[in-house]
């Protein structure tokens, strides 16, 4: 039986961590299809059907669904469910937000934030802030499953096109509005599937002295993330958090700046490749995780890396 | 308005657990226990609504064994109303825990519940959304800005890559991120009046609710390690260990 992949999408342009969602769906069975809903989305349509193994997208273009609220795409999923063996989102905010809703109506588990399948009903996922690994058995019917996307490679894209299939079915719910919505229009890559992150943290001292991490970041091409700390000090916006309750990033190289390396920080980048951390204080817990270390005073650093690169 | 919000007991957030010796889970022998972080601030929330004047009652709910009321008492020292303890101990899965408090819901009739959008010990992130989705609710999940209008809630909520809001008719589910509110302490006279706030009993068996699991843990694992690499002098040598030794840079 197929699995079904919910596209990650803002109605023009596919996210890039829904081809490491068909990556693990890949490993539950060979014949994936990934739901495209949205509206006025079928380019979206077009570049998932792109993706080596998927073998049909379903395409629910309406104007219901533009801002894929969870009470209207519940309705969706649970039409066309009975075909598949499992569903999987990314665990993103949108995997997040919809499938639990998917989950407790067909009356089965939901099990989040996979890193690894061992077979079409073993999977394993963190717990305790990543602190320890569970391997669980399921034994629904239907298996309902969130993706940590830094743990699957993004399949890649081939030549031939998967078949593309209108579904007509038309949900519409008053209880949940879409009043408005601000997205950051930053020039720099998404924090989810960067090759290098630089990251801040309280050490930095104020929201103007970010702008020097973010200098160095767009020298290196890379995102810009933060710690919970610097959140809290309200130097950058909640989106770019890394940790346990934020993002889980694992770039090839996070640059970790005035970052003291709290458990719950730790949660969301020790799976990076190389990790760097530069803070005045020799101590902080972050050198523990790190390949590299400076122990050096950030304001001086940062200017010398800039200009090295 | 009654707000109901459900919490639960859980390892202090600044432990860090070891998974035990046997692999069937993490020790939790002698560790600190605590009320889960993002639970408290949905306490703090439902508490200033009360403060505002806009909620009339707060109904503080958790499932677990019998210390699970110390953090009953604590949402209660924080301002709950009442409380009300559901007796059940072991691990019960988030699809068990939202049926059962879904049979609150239908007895309670709240016309908001607020809960945490995650608990720091399983990290699954589903109870609210469940929640939701069996009392045939709306949902505002991960909110860090919470207004009731003209029998609405207006709830703003963290979204990847920004802030999204959305309009919710009543009854609702919200739950809770980080930068919703900074939760109070309970001070000691509070905490002496909260002894004296009522719990009321309850087990699955009085609510009608069959806890069922359909997930078996297998085993529990160390995660691969990381250990310290090595110091450098300078911003110069890091480059130069980046560019030629680790070759992540060009």
């Amino acid at each position: 039986m197929s699995v079904l992949v919910i596209a990650e999408h803002n109605n023009l342009t596919l996210n890039p961590v829904t081809g490491s969602v068909i990556s693990a769906a890949g490993l539950i069975d060979s014949e994936v299809h990934v739901l495209v809903a949205g509206t006025g989305c079928q380019a979206v349509a077009a570049a998932a059907a792109q993706y080596q193994g998927v073998t049909k997208v379903l395409l629910a273009d309406n104007p219901v669904y533009e801002h894929q609220l969870p009470e209207t795409l519940t309705g969706l999923l649970l039409a066309i469910s009975d075909d598949y063996a499992a569903i999987l989102a990314a665990a993103s905010t949108g995997g997040k937000n919809l499938l639990p809703r998917v989950a407790a109506l067909l009356d089965v588990a939901q099990i989040s934030d996979i890193v690894d399948v061992h077979s079409a009903n073993t999977f394993v996922r963190p717990i305790y802030a990543g602190n320890a690994l569970a391997t669980v058995e399921s034994s629904d019917a239907i298996k309902i499953i969130t993706v940590r996307t830094s743990a699957f490679d993004e399949v890649e894209k081939g030549e031939a096109s998967a078949l593309i299939e209108p579904l007509d079915q038309v949900i519409t719910q008053h209880k949940s509005q879409f009043v408005s919505e601000n997205l950051s229009t930053s020039e720099r890559p998404e924090l989810a599937g960067a090759a290098i992150v630089v990251s801040g943290g309280r050490g930095l001292g104020s929201a103007e002295n970010f702008h020097l991490l973010e200098k160095l970041a767009d020298k290196l091409g890379a995102a810009v993330g933060a710690s919970r700390a610097a959140v809290d000090a309200g130097y950058v916006g909640n989106d770019l958090q890394v940790g346990q309750t934020g993002k889980i990033v694992a770039p090839d190289l996070y640059i970790a700046v005035g970052i003291s390396g709290a458990i719950q920080h730790l949660a969301g980048m020790k799976d990076s490749k190389v990790i760097v951390a530069i803070n005045n204080d020799a101590d902080a817990p972050i050198f523990q995780v790190a390949d590299y270390g400076l122990v050096a005073d950030l304001f001086q650093v940062l200017p010398e890396l800039e200009a090295l690169l | 308005m009654k707000i109901l919000v459900p919490i639960k007991r859980v390892v202090d957030a600044n432990i860090k657990v070891r998974v035990a010796a046997d692999n069937t889970g993490v020790d939790l022998n002698n560790v600190k226990m605590s009320m889960n972080p993002f639970c408290e601030i949905a306490v703090e929330e439902a508490v200033r609504l009360k403060e505002q004047g806009i909620a009339t009652e707060v109904i503080a709910v958790t499932i677990g064994e019998d210390k699970a009321q110390e953090q009953l008492r604590t949402a209660m020292a924080l301002g709950a109303d009442r409380s009300i303890w559901i007796e059940k101990s072991g691990v019960v899965e988030p699809l068990a825990i939202a049926k059962l408090l879904q049979a609150v819901v239908e007895k309670e009739a709240p016309d908001l519940v607020i809960l945490g959008k995650q608990s720091i010990d399983g990290d699954n992130n589903q109870v609210g959304q469940m929640l939701a989705a069996l009392c045939d609710m709306p949902q505002g999940t991960f909110a860090f800005k919470l207004v009731i209008q003209d029998g609405r809630a207006i709830v703003s909520r963290e979204v990847d890559g920004g802030e999204q809001v959305v309009s919710l008719a009543l009854p609702a589910i919200v739950t809770t991120d980080l930068r919703l509110n900074e939760p109070r302490y309970a001070k000691l006279p509070d905490i002496m009046k909260a002894k004296k706030k009522p719990v009321e009993h309850m087990t699955p068996e009085t609510l009608g609710v069959t806890v069922k699991s359909s997930l078996k843990t297998l085993s529990v694992d160390e995660p691969k390690g990381r250990s310290a690499g090595v110091m450098v002098g300078s911003a110069g040598e890091l480059v130069e260990k980046l560019r030629h030794e680790a070759k992540v840079l060009p």
